[in-house]
């Protein structure tokens, strides 16, 4: 350390004092959530000045740049917004808004496979009986590979391989299936490391209180570790199925005129006009956001009762 | 004795206990001696913990295991109810090999209560259902009859209002009986405690030793790793002093306690009188 006058010393002791010790001035006053993202009245002058001059800029930006006018035609028309969103037989145009419907169904079926197929996987890793050892072998390569591999990939290799191979039942399905079955496989392999991670979050002294009890290694993960991983992990399973949501879309490459992205596709190829995008995109917010803020209550709350309780999970 | 019976022999193995096929209800626990520790020695990697433990505990005693943090108390109990594998010698449970090949680890633990230093209750269930996990899971008994144990017992030892709280909402102490409580339940014939009063608040250190008193005097058999010398000497019929994995001294408490012979367990007890904690 730098030799200081005593001066100096004196103030620094002092800081630090304050540092350890007594709250600094005007800090830690507020209670509430948004009072500690900001910081006070000052903070939020500055802040909405801030958010003013930044959205300014970007609307300014899409008035006055060059292909302004251009682009609104294109992607902001209103009429083709609202036929886009309604359709139109009689021009041949699919309605986006029935086809996010179609997308909807595929999502939550798919989810719900999801979250099964990654917990058998993640369970599967998780067992130490030598009986068990190919399937876990099986387990590892299944999640190495299919993180490692496009969904785009996985979709054109089920919806494009599976009616090739004229395999009765598998091949005749239509494209909803293949395109369930290509996020099922993709998503499982996601979703079960996120399992994983829950499951290697329970210390250690559950099992060992869970299986000191006689409980064998099957019952101590069924009645005490998963149940506590679960918890864990609801977050950062939430943020998946966000995800998942909006890759839904991707199936639409298979050609089937199933869900919102696609028929955007028609009325574009048709018209010539992208607000059709535009709605499709508006409509996947509309789902994605609350989502996203569904999600970061169970964090806040989380992260909150970790505060509060210390570290004890419900 | 009542339903809420913590002695050893309302339940307890017989016969092929161990092995499969094992059932409850059999004849009550037979055989002198409660455990028996041959030799046993256990490492973790090149550390060696336990370097050749030789320890009879016979029904109804109760065992205090002194010494350092370090000596090696703690995986004694671990390796008794098997959650560490030993790496030589044997362990015996009412007179059965429970180290050898074959023998079904969960039937043994079964039969075998530990208590941990930090609890180790489930967070996510309450109480209640801490209680009856392992006799509904393990044991089958139907859940309204562990239900009606399981308060029996709460009440017993004043903890009835607890029972649809979740362990957060407890203090240390009350975590610590509940943790208690919920190794009774199996009905064991043997407690391991492991310095259950370790990770609590002094001032209720003695609700959770007032406990282990009552299991004492009601005839159950007890292994006890303890710093808390004081209670070592009331309760134990037997105190082991430990050190570097082996037991130096051994004997009644008032014989360790006031005239070691082993000048390493007197200059461990002499630092214990120097900290004021005897």
């Amino acid at each position: 350390m730098p030799i200081r006058g005593s001066r100096e010393g004196a103030y620094l002791d002092e800081q630090s004092l304050l540092a350890a010790g007594a709250p600094p001035p005007g800090g830690f006053a507020g209670s509430g959530r948004g009072s500690h993202l900001l910081g006070g009245q000052r903070a939020a002058a500055i802040s909405t000045a801030s958010t003013v001059v930044f959205i300014g800029g970007v609307v300014a930006l899409f008035v006055f740049a060059p292909g302004a006018a251009a682009v609104r035609h294109t992607f902001f028309n209103p009429q083709q917004m609202k036929q886009a969103f309604l359709g139109d037989p009689s021009l041949g145009l699919f309605s986006v808004g029935k086809g996010l419907i179609l997308n909807i169904e595929m999502f939550l079926i798919a989810e719900v496979l999801i979250l099964f197929c990654a917990l058998v996987i993640a369970v599967l890793r998780q067992l130490r009986n030598p009986v068990l050892f190919p399937f876990r072998m099986l387990a590892v390569v299944y999640t190495d590979v299919f993180r490692g591999v496009p969904l785009i990939i996985v979709i054109y290799g089920i919806g494009f391989g599976a009616p090739a191979l004229y395999i009765r039942g598998i091949s005749t399905q239509s494209d909803f299936v293949y395109g369930i079955a290509a996020l099922v496989l993709s998503y499982s392999a996601y979703v079960a490391e996120v399992y994983r991670a829950g499951i290697n979050s329970v210390h250690q002294s559950q099992v060992a209180a869970a299986r000191s009890l006689g409980l064998s290694q099957w019952k101590s993960l069924r009645f005490v570790v998963l149940p506590q991983a679960v918890r864990t992990v609801i977050p950062p399973l939430l943020n998946d199925f966000i995800s998942l949501q909006k890759d839904t879309a991707l199936v639409s490459t298979l050609g089937a005129v199933i869900e919102a992205n696609r028929a955007a596709q028609i009325d574009s190829s048709t018209l010539f006009v992208y607000s059709s995008y535009t709605v499709a995109a508006a409509l996947f917010l509309c789902l994605t956001i609350p989502l996203a803020r569904f999600t970061d209550r169970l964090i806040a709350r989380d992260v909150g009762r970790r505060l509060a309780g210390g570290g004890a999970i419900r | 004795m009542n339903e809420t019976d913590v002695g050893p022999e309302s339940a307890g193995p017989g016969g092929t206990l161990f092995g499969s096929g094992a059932g409850r209800g059999e004849p009550g626990f037979t055989g002198a001696q409660a455990v028996r520790l041959e030799d046993v020695h256990k490492s973790f990697g090149a550390l060696e913990v336990l370097r050749g433990i030789n320890l009879s505990v016979a029904a109804h005693e109760v065992i205090c295991l002194i010494g350092a943090s370090g000596s090696g108390k703690s995986t004694l109990l671990r390796c008794v109810n098997l959650l560490e594998p030993v790496n030589s010698g044997r362990i015996l449970l009412w007179d059965q090999d429970v180290t050898a090949s074959g023998v079904d680890e969960n039937a043994v633990r079964r039969h075998i209560g530990i208590v941990f230093q930090s609890f180790n209750l489930f967070p996510h269930m309450t109480v209640l259902r801490n209680i009856t996990l392992g006799p509904t899971r393990v044991l089958g008994v139907p859940r309204g009859e562990a239900e009606d144990t399981a308060r029996a017992l709460l009440a017993r030892f004043g903890l009835s209002e607890k029972q649809d709280d979740y362990p957060d909402r407890l203090s240390g102490g009350q975590q610590q009986r509940v943790a208690i409580i919920r190794a009774l339940a199996m009905k064991p014939g043997i407690m391991l405690l492991d310095e259950v009063t370790s990770a609590l608040d002094p001032e209720l250190v003695s609700e959770v030793l007032g406990v282990i008193r009552e299991l004492a005097e009601a005839g159950m058999t007890m292994l006890i790793a303890t710093h808390e010398m004081g209670f070592a000497r009331d309760i134990a019929d037997r105190v082991c002093f430990l050190d570097e994995g082996v037991i130096l001294e051994q004997g009644p408490p008032a014989q360790v306690f006031t005239a070691p012979v082993n000048s390493r367990t007197q200059l461990f007890l002499r630092r214990i009188v120097d900290a004021g904690r005897l």
